[in-house]
Order: C-alpha cells, then structure tokens, then sequence
C-alpha cells in the first residue's frame, strides 16, 4: 500500500534528524503519539505535536514513561499506529511495558535518541549504550527489531520502515538513534506519497464469534481493535490462543510454551526478511569494519585513512541491529583476518560480534564512552593493528584509544 | 418427565461463561462490584461493542477477564494509563478501568491523579478491600491505622489514603463510594457515572475474607456484611475531607461529587477550532 | 538465628542471610513468588532494629533503598520479573553513584505477567544489560536454600566491598523449596570503606589506583556536605558534560569489575578433567543437569560439570580453557537461549554448544539433557548454537 498524501510532506527539507523522524512516523500513517519530554529526543515530539493536527493524529504527553508507553499499546489497540519518543532514563522506564507490548503482539515503535549513560550521565551528549537494552531490557524471553540510522535522511526513510516492521510482525520495533543524528541537520528530501510503501494494519475480518487473537498455526495472525464487537481479551499473563489466562500449572506450561515460543519464532525464524546490511568493499577485505549509527560516519573516515596506506579494509554497516546478523558475521569471520568494532560504549556489540566469529577472527574493539563521536584517528590505529597481528587471539582486544591515555596516562585536569 | 431446563445466569451475555469460575475467595466482594457493574450496563443499555474494560494487577485486575467486552489486563499500576491512549486513539468508546486499590492508587497513583486532572472522559471502579490481596496479604495505601496485614505484623502506622479527596483535589467530576452491601445503589452510582462525561470515580469497599478479616480476625463474608450494614453511613455531599476510614469505625458512603468540568476531548476540538486559523496548511512541494 | 541446622525455605533462608549479613533497611513491593523473604524479614524487625518500607512501587522501593544505603545501612529489596524491570532506571543510578544494595530477583515466567507461580530463568541477560548506559554488575546464582542464605551474605560483601548493586538471581522454585539450612557460628563479613580524613577534603569519587580503586564512603548527616549525582561527574561528584569526564566516570565503573574478574568470579566444578561433553548449569537447573551427569555417567559417556556461582561477571576464562579441550557444551536454562550465548561467545568456536530449552514453567527432565549429552557426542562441529527440540515443543 502507497502512503496517504495527507500525511506526506514532500519537499526538500534542511532539518535535523529528530525533526525528520517525526515526518517519517507521520508519513507512515502514525495517528497517535504518547510522550513525555526528554533531552534530546524532545524536538522529535514537538515536530510531531505540530504536525499531528495537519494529519489527524493524537498527541499526549503523559505523566511519565510508564504512562507514555502504557498509553502506545492502548492506542495501538484502538487500531491506530502509535509511538513514543524517549531517550536512555526514560528507556528504562519503558522496560517492563515494553515486555507487555511483546506479550500482547502489539505493533509499535520506540524512537530512542541516545545520550551518554547510565543514570541522567550526559542529557545533552550522545552515546550507544542502550543496544544491548533494546534487546535484553524486559525481563522473560522475547524479540524484537532495532533499527539504527545513521542521518537525518535515514531517520525518515527508517522510521517508515520502523512501522511497516511493526505492522507485518506484529512486534515491539526500536529506533535507536543517538543525539548525534538526533540534532544533525541536514537535507532530507521527502518523495512523493506514492513512492513511500507502507504497510497497513491487518485486520481481521471474519465471524465475530470465531475470532481468536493467538491462534497456533499463524504466528503474525491479523488483529482486531477495541470496539469492533470482538469482545477481546488480553492478559501479561502467559495465556492460550483466546488470549485467557490458564491457571493449572499442566495447561499452563503447555500454553506457556507455545505463546511465548510464538514471540521469539516469528523473529528468529524470519531473520533473512528483517535483516537490511550496508556492505563497502568486503568482498576482497582483510579487516572488516563493524558498525552502526553515528559511528559508522565516523568510520568511514578511519577506512579511508587505512585504505590510502594500502590496507584492505571493508565496511559492514549494521542497519538492523536485532536480529544480529549471525550468518553474515560468521561467513566473513572465515574469510578475514580481524574484525574492528568501534561503539561509543565500552563494549556491547562487539560481544556479539565475537560470538558470531567463532574464533576464526580477531575481534578489535574500538571503545568510546560517549560525549563526543569518536577520533577517527583511533579507528584507524585499530585497522593498523589489526592488520598487523598474525595470531588468533582468544577474546577481545581493546585498542586503546587517545582519550583513555589522556585522563589515565597523563595528568588532565578536568576541573580548575 | 419433563427435560431439565439448563440454567441460565441472568448475566450470561456480559461474562465470559467459559472462564467461569472464577477466581475470587468465597465472601470476597469483587464478584458484587462486577454484577453491579453488568447490571449497570444492563440498564444503560450500552452499546457492548463499544464498552471497554481495563484491569490491571491484583483480584480486581481479573475483573478484565469475565466480562465480555472488549478487555485488557495490563501491567500493575498502569491501566489508567493504557486506557487514555484507547480512549484518545477512538474517542467514540466508553472505557472503564476497574481495578484495586493498590493498583490504582499507589503503584498506579501518578496516572490516577494526572487522569483525573485531564479529565479523560472514563469511569474508574476502584475495588478497595484495605489490602493487596492477590499476593497475599500486604499493607495497601488504603490500609487503616492500627489494621494487621503481613507486612504490618504490629499494626499499620501509615496514614491510609482518602480516595474521594485525592479524586476531588485532583479534578474528578463525580465520586461516589458504596460498599458491596449496597448493590442497588452501587449499580445507580456506576450508571450515574458512565454517563457522565469526564474523569468519574466509584469507590467500592469490599470484604476480603481470605486475607484482611483472616488477619485482622473480623469474620467472615456475611460478618463483613454485617458489618457494613451496621456501620455504614449515608451521606451525600458529605465533603470528602471528612471521608478517611477508620479500623472498623463508621464508613460514611454516597454521592460526593458530581460537578461539571469539559472533558480533555471536549477541551482539545474546542481549542483545536480557534487556533484552526493557525494551523500551516500542508507545506508547498519544494523542488528537490 | 542461632547457629545450627534450621528447617527454612529458600526465600526465608534469603531473609536470614540479609539479617545475618547486617542487612537492616528492607523497601519491597509485593509481588509473587518474593513474599516470604518480606515476611521473614519484618518478624525479625524489631528484634534486630531493622527499618522496613512498603512503598508504593517498584520504582519508588529501589530509590528508597538507595538513599537508605547512604544512610551507611546495609539495604536490600527482593523482587521478580515485573519489578525487576521496573527497578532498571534505578539500577542505572545505584551503579552511577556506586551504592552498595542487594536485589534478590526471585525469578517468575515472563514476558510481562507471564506466570507468577512458575520458576523461570528469563532475566539473566536483563540483570546485565536491564538499564540504559554503561555498566558492569555481579549477580549470583543460588541452587539450594543453603545457597540463599550463603549467597545473600556473599552479595553483601561484594556490593560493599565494590560499591556496587549486586543481584542474586533466584528463581521460584529455589525460592520456595524448604530444606536444611547450615547457619555457621561465624560468619565473614565485609563493610564499606569509609573516609577518615578532614572533613573539607572528602571526595567521594576519588579512586585509588585511578582507574581501578573502589572510593570510600561517608553516611549522610556527618559533616561531609558531598554532593552526588547521576549526571557524569568528576572525583568531586559534580557534573561535568564532555567526553574527558564521561571518561573519568564511566570508564571506572566497568574497569572495577573488568579488572577485578578473577577475585569476583566463583564457580564450581567436577570431573571436568577428562570431559568430552561438559554441563554448564546454574541456578535450579544445575541440580538437574547433576543428576543428568550422573545418568549419562552410568552410559560410559565422561561428562563434567560447570556450574558459575556468579553468572556475571562471566567466568570466560574458565569457559575458554575448557573449551579448548572438549567436545561440547551442553547448556540447559529455563528459557529459550540467554547464557547459551554468552557460553558460544567464550568458547570461540572450538566446541560445539547444544542448547537445552525448558518447557517454560518447569525445570528440565534429566532425560532431555541426558539426550543432549549423547547428541554432544555425536554431533560434528557446526558454527551455530544447536537446538534439542522438546517433546511437547509446538
């Protein structure tokens, strides 16, 4: 299905990131926003808020990210598709409804502006430390689709993407984005309704009385909405296809077992479709470069230092995160001597990284603690090193990057 | 012989037959509140199709699986919450959070308040039995002075909430609080506030037999019955100030407020209309 | 509790271990399968001076226990899936401003309510990466009431020693299951360093070695006027926003622990010497996948044990070691795959890993993992987590 022209503001625009995002959660037919404001994610907010009267869309700020988020299922419910806006504290807050957003097959997306964690760490400077959180934050089994952009551009272009993930899975999907991107500004140019594929809410159209929201043999079943007369019933608690909770503890494993078999097959068994990879030269590469977001800008600076010294280097761009890649990294772990990782964190991908190679490369990290994006320069002596080891070495290796020697090798004084 | 007529439950078309039974104790006064509430929509004849219940955690939570209509049991403390976003992505429902007291006003208490200030257009049935009870037996935020529960095995000491005052202060346009001994008055009271647009309040205090009279030695169901029978005071209007609850003193129950405040939809389409004239039309296609 | 055998349950045995431990701030929340570790605490209270809050969630409970340890209490709160992800936000501040707590997180089947009355091992990769930032966390894994009390201590000395929140991982079964517990006469225990010197001159984050150094402490309401926030800040606890100082802050925070890994790190092991096929288990599952090695023992088949006691840090290097020198790692959970990677990580490749999923809600038959053994065996060497399927699987 082609977007509404309504909701589409065609144009070349010269926005940030934020603002872009919104655009995008607007052209892909977001009728609903529930918020609260956070540095530096706010701007995403109110160019929705100003926007949503122009396209018939709600917004509400809410107490709280418990309610913001609490308030997105509801909607979604009520058959619109809705988004919060957040960043790192308020992430956290989302964690357990996040869970509930998974168990009750709700489609929805999470834009998450990274800042410099944890704890209210830097509000006004980035970081890519939530990734691991995107994934792993609410408690139980589940999955769910992370999407990390890289420019204004994309902040549109994947937010639209954001929600047709949603939609056609019927999953929790997460933009984690950082402040960088976040308040970059930059052209976006915004096609024209009829180039932007959105995928529509599937609804169920059958007997009133057949309907059953979990059935067994379909694991993205089309849904209902509230006052539709399908008398619904939805519970967090483990449940069977009805929806209703089981409470003998024999019944209750065997519906426990399929219901939440059901939220991590539908992703795992669907990798191939979700998965979306940028690669640059990776064909002949000796090192690969491993990155996302932000830092896989930065990267490419590194890279091309490297590559003018003669190093074979390629560039493998994480545009979903989660799933992770698993195939992709280890058909490469077999044909490259190393892989470098650098994340403005102190490690969170790259383990996965590791996972996926199999010991077959050396796993370079590139760590940042956040603030500020990373000195190419360190990228670059990363790819030198790497280039340089002959063995396997067992774990990671941490490049030591100029920051760290600054603050402990040398006598820098971060006060007066 | 004539064939045996199978029974039928008067409230058949409004419950979940085959989730019965339920989970409720025996003297519990939850199963009261939800005939009230049935009976209520029974005479308001509703459109079902258009009702919509949400629970969140705890006995009262169940509420959202028996009856049938549309129904979420959400996470603990956040069903107010869930609920604005039903009722503001399809303003045309009628949402009603039915739920405890423990879920409603203090892990869930931030949204009751900001709720209630907004004045989002739902009825809110809280089931208040002095207790968590679905774990077992914990001091609640309604918890009367000097009332054992397990985790206040000397007595409660913390000042228990006023629920009409909190709705009142924070912009409720009608409270009202009965007990499940007054289940006529009950039903008018959910009736009276379904139909009242705006944030509206239905204080139902309830025996909890297994867990707050077990403890606390004060009988059984029908004791509690009883009790509310002998106690129970009716005053409307009374000012909410005077409503706290004391350990088995007077309970003063009825209609406390009933005013007029626009509701936050109300309040949205009518601003929406005057700044309309502010409002960019969609931006002119550039060229790219 | 007087010294000597006792009868108890796990999260009873818990509640000892705290009291034990000098544990005398408890804040919780009600919530399925913890309550019993509450009210054995709260009968003890006034015997032991403890303070005790109910407060009025998750959120609120966690915080409370945090401006409680500043207090220079030993604080705890207990909990399960729902609130443990509740307390995340506050997980974050408690590893920001390295406040020792204990979290007992009885786990329960999830996602989201899943089921309050099942035993589960789902939030293993929560405790670790829960909150948002950067950070490193211990957390225990009991298997026995034994454990609960032994464990709880154990995490109270760790989250002093480090200033760090510590979570011991229960899970339902464990916490409900009654057994003999051993009190001993004497028990160890660590205390907060604290400041000794001029009042004007406290710096609350100041570390010594730079990068390694635990700071010390000093309890509210002594003089000190110290400032703490959870902002990135510098040794004087003030904020400070640029990339120099998240540095200085953060960088630490990880390294405490990164540096400190072979002190923190306990596991238990057996016939792991000759092993082709090693279990590695933790929590309730350990006891099964024990009577598995035995099964599979009697077969012929050498099989050894691994079982972390503290599951974070992971014991990596032993993981690595080990694999290099056997055929497979068989790794039941009650869940489907969290630790499984972290053990195909550690093993790089040199070792199969097979997965044993649980039937949610139930700990694993010894039979399954029996079948997962002789799989382990004779399986060729794949570049993927295997998958046993379960009879009942849908």
């Amino acid at each position: 299905m082609r977007a509404n022209p309504k909701d589409v503001f065609t144009g070349a625009y010269y926005i940030d990131g934020d603002v872009s995002s919104a655009y995008g959660a607007a052209a892909a037919g977001c009728k609903f926003i529930g918020g609260y404001p956070i540095t530096p994610s706010t701007e995403a907010f109110e160019a929705f808020v100003r926007r949503a009267h122009q396209v018939g869309a709600i917004s509400i700020q809410m107490e709280d990210e418990l309610g913001s988020i609490a308030s997105v299922i509801g909607a979604s419910w009520a058959g619109k598709k809705a988004m919060t806006i957040t960043s790192g504290p308020g992430f956290s807050l989302m964690m357990e409804n996040i869970g509930l957003g998974a168990m009750l097959e709700t489609p929805f997306v999470v834009l998450n502006i990274q800042r410099g964690g944890p704890s209210t760490g830097l509000p006004t400077l980035t970081g890519q430390a939530d990734m691991m959180q995107s994934r792993w934050g609410s408690h139980g089994d589940y999955e769910i689709i992370t999407i990390a952009p890289d420019s204004p551009q994309e902040m549109f272009d994947y937010t639209v993407k954001a929600f047709n993930l949603s939609e056609k899975y019927r999953c929790p999907v997460m933009i984690m984005s950082d402040e960088c991107v976040g308040h970059m500004t930059e052209k976006v140019v915004i096609p024209s309704a009829d180039k932007i594929e959105v995928e529509p809410r599937r609804f169920y159209k059958g007997d009133k009385d057949k309907y059953i929201p979990f059935p067994v043999d379909n694991l993205v079943p089309p849904m209902v909405k509230a006052g539709d007369g399908y008398k619904l019933h939805l519970t967090g608690l483990a449940h069977d296809e009805k929806g209703y909770p089981l409470l003998t503890q024999n019944s209750k494993v065997k519906t426990q077992n399929a219901n939440t078999r059901r939220l991590v097959d539908k992703i795992r068994l669907n990798v191939d479709k979700i998965i979306e990879l940028k690669e640059d030269g990776i064909d002949d590469a000796e090192i690969i470069v491993v990155s996302y977001g932000i830092t896989s800008r930065v990267a490419i600076r590194g890279i091309e230092m490297a590559r003018a010294k003669g190093i074979k280097v390629g560039s493998l761009r994480l545009v979903t995160v989660w799933p992770f890649p698993e195939k992709k990294i280890t058909e490469l772990a077999n044909k490259v001597k190393a892989f470098v990782v650098p994340e403005i964190n102190y490690g969170q991908i790259v383990f996965e990284v590791e996972r996926c190679a199999y010991g077959k490369a050396n796993i370079v990290l590139v760590p940042h603690g956040g603030g500020s994006v990373h000195n190419p320069d360190d990228i670059f002596h990363a790819i030198e090193y790497a280039a340089k080891e002959r063995k396997n070495v067992d774990g990671i290796i941490e490049q030591k990057t100029n920051l760290y020697s600054l603050i402990f090798e040398k006598e820098y004084k971060l006060h007066g | 012989m004539a064939k045996k007529k199978k029974e039928i439950h008067p409230m058949e078309s409004l419950l979940r037959m085959d989730r019965i039974p339920h989970i409720w104790c025996p003297g519990c006064g939850i199963g009261t509140a939800v005939t009230a509430f049935t009976s209520a929509l029974e005479k308001l004849k509703a459109d079902l199709n258009k009702v919509c219940v949400i629970s969140g955690i705890g006995c009262t939570g169940r509420v959202a699986g028996y009856v049938k209509l549309d129904s979420f049991h959400t996470t603990h403390g956040r069903p107010i919450a869930f609920a604005t976003g039903i009722k503001l992505g399809d303003p045309e429902l009628k949402v009603v959070v039915f739920s405890g007291d423990g879920d409603i006003i203090a892990i869930g208490g931030n949204h009751f308040m900001h709720a209630a200030r907004r004045n989002i257009d739902m009825t809110v049935i809280c089931v208040n039995n002095f207790i968590y009870a679905m774990t077992g037996g914990q001091v609640a935020p309604t918890t009367p002075l000097t009332a054992y529960t397990t985790t206040s095995p000397y007595g409660n000491v913390e000042v228990p909430s006023n629920i009409p005052q909190l709705a009142e202060a924070c912009g409720a346009v009608y409270v009202a609080r009965w007990t499940a001994l007054h289940i006529r008055r009950l039903t008018n009271a959910i009736v009276e506030a379904m139909q009242k647009p705006g944030f509206s309040v239905v204080e139902v205090i309830s025996s909890c037999p297994q867990y707050y009279s077990r403890i606390n030695k004060l009988g059984d169901g029908l004791d509690m019955m009883k009790f509310y029978h002998d106690n129970s005071v009716i005053r409307h209007n009374e000012p909410t100030e005077n409503l706290d609850i004391d350990y088995q003193k007077q309970i003063i129950v009825g209609k406390f407020i009933d005013r007029e405040r626009p509701t936050y939809m109300d309040s949205y389409k009518k601003w929406l209309e005057e700044v309309k004239h502010q409002i960019p039309k969609s931006p002119k296609i550039q060229n790219t | 509790m007087k010294a000597g055998t006792h009868r108890l349950s796990g999260n009873e045995a818990c509640a000892e271990g705290a009291i034990a431990a000098g544990c005398r701030f408890l804040g919780v929340y009600p919530i399925v399968p913890a309550l019993e570790v509450v009210e054995r605490f709260l009968k003890r209270c006034p015997e032991i001076g403890a303070t005790f809050v109910q407060m009025e969630d998750e959120i609120s409970v966690l915080a409370a226990v945090l401006g409680a340890s500043w207090t220079g209490k030993k604080a705890m709160t207990v909990t399960s899936g729902p609130g443990f992800s509740l307390m995340m936000e506050h997980l974050g501040l408690g590893v920001m401003l390295e406040t020792p707590c204990v979290i007992v997180d009885v786990q329960r089947g999830g996602p989201s309510e899943g089921m309050p009355n099942s035993p589960s091992q789902g939030d293993m990769m929560q405790a670790r990466w829960g909150s948002h930032g950067d950070y490193e966390i211990v957390a225990l894994c009991p298997n026995s009431p034994q454990e609960m009390f032994d464990f709880t201590i154990k995490a109270f000395n760790l989250s002093e020693k480090y200033r760090i929140p510590v979570v011991v991982m229960a899970d339902e079964a464990v916490g409900h299951m009654t057994d003999n517990v051993v009190i001993p006469n004497k028990i160890e225990l660590v205390s907060r360093k604290y400041y000794k010197g001029k009042k004007d001159k406290y710096l609350p984050f100041l570390r010594e070695p730079a990068l390694t150094g635990i700071p010390s402490m000093v309890d509210i309401g002594n003089g000190y006027k110290f400032h703490v926030t959870g902002l990135t800040h510098d040794e004087r606890g003030y904020p400070i926003m640029n990339a120099e100082c998240q540095e200085f802050c953060v960088r630490p925070l990880m390294e405490k622990i990164r540096k400190n890994v072979d002190e923190i790190v306990e596991f238990e092991e057996k016939d792991t010497n000759n092993a082709e096929i090693v279990v590695l288990s933790y929590g309730i599952t350990s006891r099964v996948a024990e009577k598995a090695m035995d099964l599979a023992t009697k077969d012929g088949i050498k099989v050894g044990f691994l079982r972390p006691i503290v599951v974070w840090p992971f014991p990596e290097k032993k993981v690595r070691e080990l694999s290099k020198k056997i055929k497979a790692f068989v790794v039941p959970e009650i869940n489907y795959g969290q630790i499984v990677y972290e053990v195909e990580r550690c093993a790089g490749g040199n070792c199969n890993i097979i997965f044993v999923p649980s039937k949610s809600g139930a700990v694993h038959e010894p039979e399954e993992i029996v079948n997962a053994i002789k799989m382990g065996i004779k399986e060729e060497k794949r570049e993927e987590v295997i998958q046993v399927k379960i009879s009942n699987q849908q």
